[in-house]
């Protein structure tokens, strides 16, 4: 049953209005262009070129490394220049490709030359893994693990996040605009996968032009509908999402597919298209520019390794000195402190704000008023979570159900008392999947 | 530029209310209550209100002076705990009452368990319970001189009317014309205020109205008057029953925090508030009832843990 909502979440400052009449615009690089090897969840990628070596826009310079892996594409034709550690966004040094750029786009061919009707159920789970493709939502599982499920005849729904629930961020917003019939081409390539799925398009409903374009586009398609869901935050989280849309709930132990979903995010499902249609493997990605430092905001298709600072120069520039760069939206992305870093697979925006609310303000006791508990969308107590895990109390944490923690931070958000709950509770779950992991 | 940045982990945004903002509402909250109490007892109630809030602040400010902690003055909660402990005293107590009270409030019950969000019982209720068990006669003690007259009201609250079989009027006791704490008498003030911390998110109903229900289903059932209406109401609207179920079981730091706990803490609040009135010797209740709902709370979250987001009857194996 769709319930369109979920209990919990939270109404932050949208700020979407800054980007979202904005029509994308294609830019190209200026500079040189650096991939990291591992912009997914999994193994890095093996490189493959060397260096000093030609590569072509389109051709693989690095192969999976396992079978959760993902494969990276040059976007450019150039010269190798070097593989060496760079900064990502995430502040860490990771083993990138760099690619000087020739300016010459001269593309290789095709990853595959098949027929869509000629393709078999394996042939486009490989061609989805070998394009590169992960969810590009922000996550970077690498899709065909999410298409393989154990019974693929078990799966009920297909579901395309479009939620978009992040404030500020417009990429999706602009694509189901501008290019509706590759998304839904692309749902229908992922539905002929699952026989007995049918697909849902699940809209936000502050965006009802988005809404009603995809209804126009899916009209005369039986096994396809559009659902408008309430606007809230965090409703494109996958297992907030999934509940939405079907009522079938997931815990921390379970997977999607285990309730009968597959979900993947809009620009995931474009790629999907271009993939399977076009043979073009995933080199560009739609990066929403925003934030009250920049002059003009606007939604950039950008290809991947580019590197923050030139995004900032084709939207003009900063208008006043930011305090705070974030790739990502307010709620879950990444602060930067070097704008020279590259877009990746997973790079959905760069919001440069003049205030950092953080900072603004100072930390103060828990008054145990109990908003974070209203606002949790996994139904936890926070502001306990988190006193356990300052405390290194890894049993009372777990008591109180801390890995089932979707860390969308709503907590940390509605804290009247300014606490950082959710930075708490996630370095103690990280340290205690890490021990698990160890055994 | 780069050094210029700063980071930290997300979120980035943050909702605009505040410790400060919250407890500042909840002091707006109170303020028709004492505004009505002001105008009912008279001058020595809003001289009674400023001492009391002075005391509780200066207390504070003394406390963090000499411990040498950070100043916590700017979070108004100090400013609420006197407000609220003004409210459950009588017009003729002395100044010293009201010294004493606050400084036992902010000292003894706050601050030496660690301030604000540390106190197990809430304060102002602590202070008056002791001021109640130190100084019963003036505590009890409701007669008070009707502002502009010379008339000296004695002092028999509807409750100990109640309680000794005399006739009461209920329309006086929701209006607030009657004698008591200078808070607490008048029904329509409070619940008035009450609408204010409803409406501005700062409360809702969930402890309150189960407090009010629980209670009234005790007095149906044990009071042994059957349906007896007009008793009912004399019990709900009379006492420190509404301000302690509006402002005092509501209080963040001594409430459970799960909807689950509110729903089990309030009924409590509302059996012992009805035992107390019904079958002990003083005609209240209402603020041993809280503070013994307030010492029971670990108890009541431990058992009420809400069940998480996609939680299975059975477990599955990891």
């Amino acid at each position: 049953m769709a319930k369109r909502t979920f209990r919990g979440g939270v109404h932050p400052y949208d700020g979407k209005a800054l980007s979202k009449d904005k029509p994308i615009r294609d830019i190209l690089p200026k500079g040189e262009l650096v991939y990291p090897l591992s912009q997914h969840i999994g193994a890095p990628a093996k490189p493959i070129v060397e260096k000093g070596q030609r590569v072509l826009a389109g051709e693989k310079i690095a192969e999976a490394g396992g079978f959760v892996s993902s494969p990276v594409y040059a976007s450019v034709s150039g010269t190798v220049k070097c593989i060496e550690p760079r900064r990502t966004v995430t502040g860490d040094n990771i083993n990138c490709i760099v690619i000087e750029n020739d300016m010459q786009y001269e593309a290789a061919p095709p990853i595959h030359t098949m027929n869509f009707k000629d393709m078999k159920r394996e042939d486009i789970i490989h061609i989805i893994g070998e394009a590169g493709i992960v969810g590009m939502g922000g996550a970077g599982f690498p899709t065909q693990v999410k298409l393989s499920p154990k019974e693929p005849d078990k799966i009920d729904y297909v579901i395309v996040n479009c939620a978009e629930c992040e404030p500020y961020l417009t990429s999706d917003y602009r694509k189901m605009l501008e290019e509706p019939d590759k998304l839904v081409r692309g749902l229908q390539i992922m539905l002929s996968l699952f026989p007995g799925a049918q697909g849902i398009l699940a809209v936000e409903d502050n965006k009802p032009d988005c809404i009603e374009k995809l209804r126009k586009q899916t009209e005369n398609l039986d096994h396809i509908f559009v659902r408008a869901l309430m606007t809230k935050y965090p409703q494109g989280s996958e297992r907030q999402l999934i509940y939405a849309v079907t009522g079938r709930t997931i815990n921390s132990t379970m997977l999607p597919a285990d309730q009968g979903c597959v979900v993947n995010n809009v620009d995931t499902v474009i790629a999907i298209c271009n993939a399977i249609d076009e043979g073009q493997p995933l080199m560009h990605r739609i990066v929403t520019v925003t934030g009250d430092a920049v002059r003009e905001p606007q939604n950039f298709r950008v290809k991947t390794g580019t590197l923050y600072s030139e995004l900032i120069e084709e939207a003009g520039g900063f208008v006043t000195q930011p305090e705070k760069i974030i790739s990502g939206g307010p709620m879950m992305g990444f602060a930067i402190f070097d704008i020279d870093v590259p877009v990746t697979k997973t790079s959905s925006a760069l919001l440069c704000m003049t205030k950092d609310e953080v900072s603004m303000w100072e930390v103060g006791p828990c008054i145990n008023c109990g908003r974070c508990v209203e606002v949790c969308p996994s139904r936890l107590i926070p502001t306990r979570l988190a006193e356990h895990a300052d405390h290194f109390n890894t049993e009372g944490f777990l008591e109180l159900n801390g890995m089932e923690c979707v860390e969308c931070g709503s907590c940390t958000y509605i804290c009247p008392a300014k606490r950082q709950l959710a930075q708490s509770i996630k370095s103690m779950r990280k340290t205690i999947l890490a021990n698990r992991r160890k055994g | 530029m780069s050094d210029l940045m700063k980071v930290s982990s997300t979120p980035h945004v943050r909702a605009k209310s505040s410790t400060a903002r919250i407890m500042l509402t909840v002091a707006v909250a109170l303020l028709p209550a004492a505004g009505f109490g002001v105008w009912h007892f008279g001058g020595k109630a809003l001289l009674l209100i400023l001492i009391t809030v002075a005391s509780c602040v200066l207390s504070e400010w003394l406390f963090c002076l000499i411990a040498k902690k950070k100043n916590t003055i700017g979070d108004f909660s100090a400013v609420v705990t006197g407000l609220l402990l003004a409210m459950n005293l009588p017009v003729s107590a002395p100044w010293w009452i009201g010294v004493i009270g606050g400084m036992f409030a902010i000292i003894v019950v706050k601050m030496l368990f660690g301030g604000l969000g540390q106190n197990f019982m809430n304060p102002a209720l602590g202070a008056r319970c002791f001021l109640l068990i130190s100084f019963s006669k003036i505590m009890t003690n409701f007669s008070y001189v009707v502002p502009g007259g010379a008339d000296v009201v004695s002092g028999a609250t509807p409750l100990a009317c109640l309680k000794n079989g005399d006739p009461v009027i209920v329309r006086d006791m929701i209006l607030g014309t009657i004698p008591g704490t200078i808070g607490e008498t008048s029904m329509l003030a409070i619940v008035f205020g009450g609408c204010i911390l409803i409406m501005a998110g700062v409360i809702d109903m969930v402890v309150t109205g189960t407090y009010l229900l629980s209670f009234a289903v005790f007095i149906l059932l044990f009071a042994g008057r059957g349906l007896d209406w007009y008793y009912l109401s004399a019990h709900i609207s009379g006492g420190g029953l509404m301000l302690g179920a509006f402002f005092m079981a509501t209080d963040y730091v001594t409430r459970p925090i799960t909807q689950k706990g509110q729903v089990i803490y309030g009924v409590l609040l509302g059996v012992l508030t009805g035992i107390f009135r019904l079958f002990g010797p003083s005609a209240e209740g209402v603020s041993y009832a809280i503070i013994i709902g307030n010492l029971l709370v670990p108890l009541i979250e431990k058992i009420s843990v809400p069940a998480y987001f996609g939680k299975r009857k059975v477990e599955r194996k990891k």
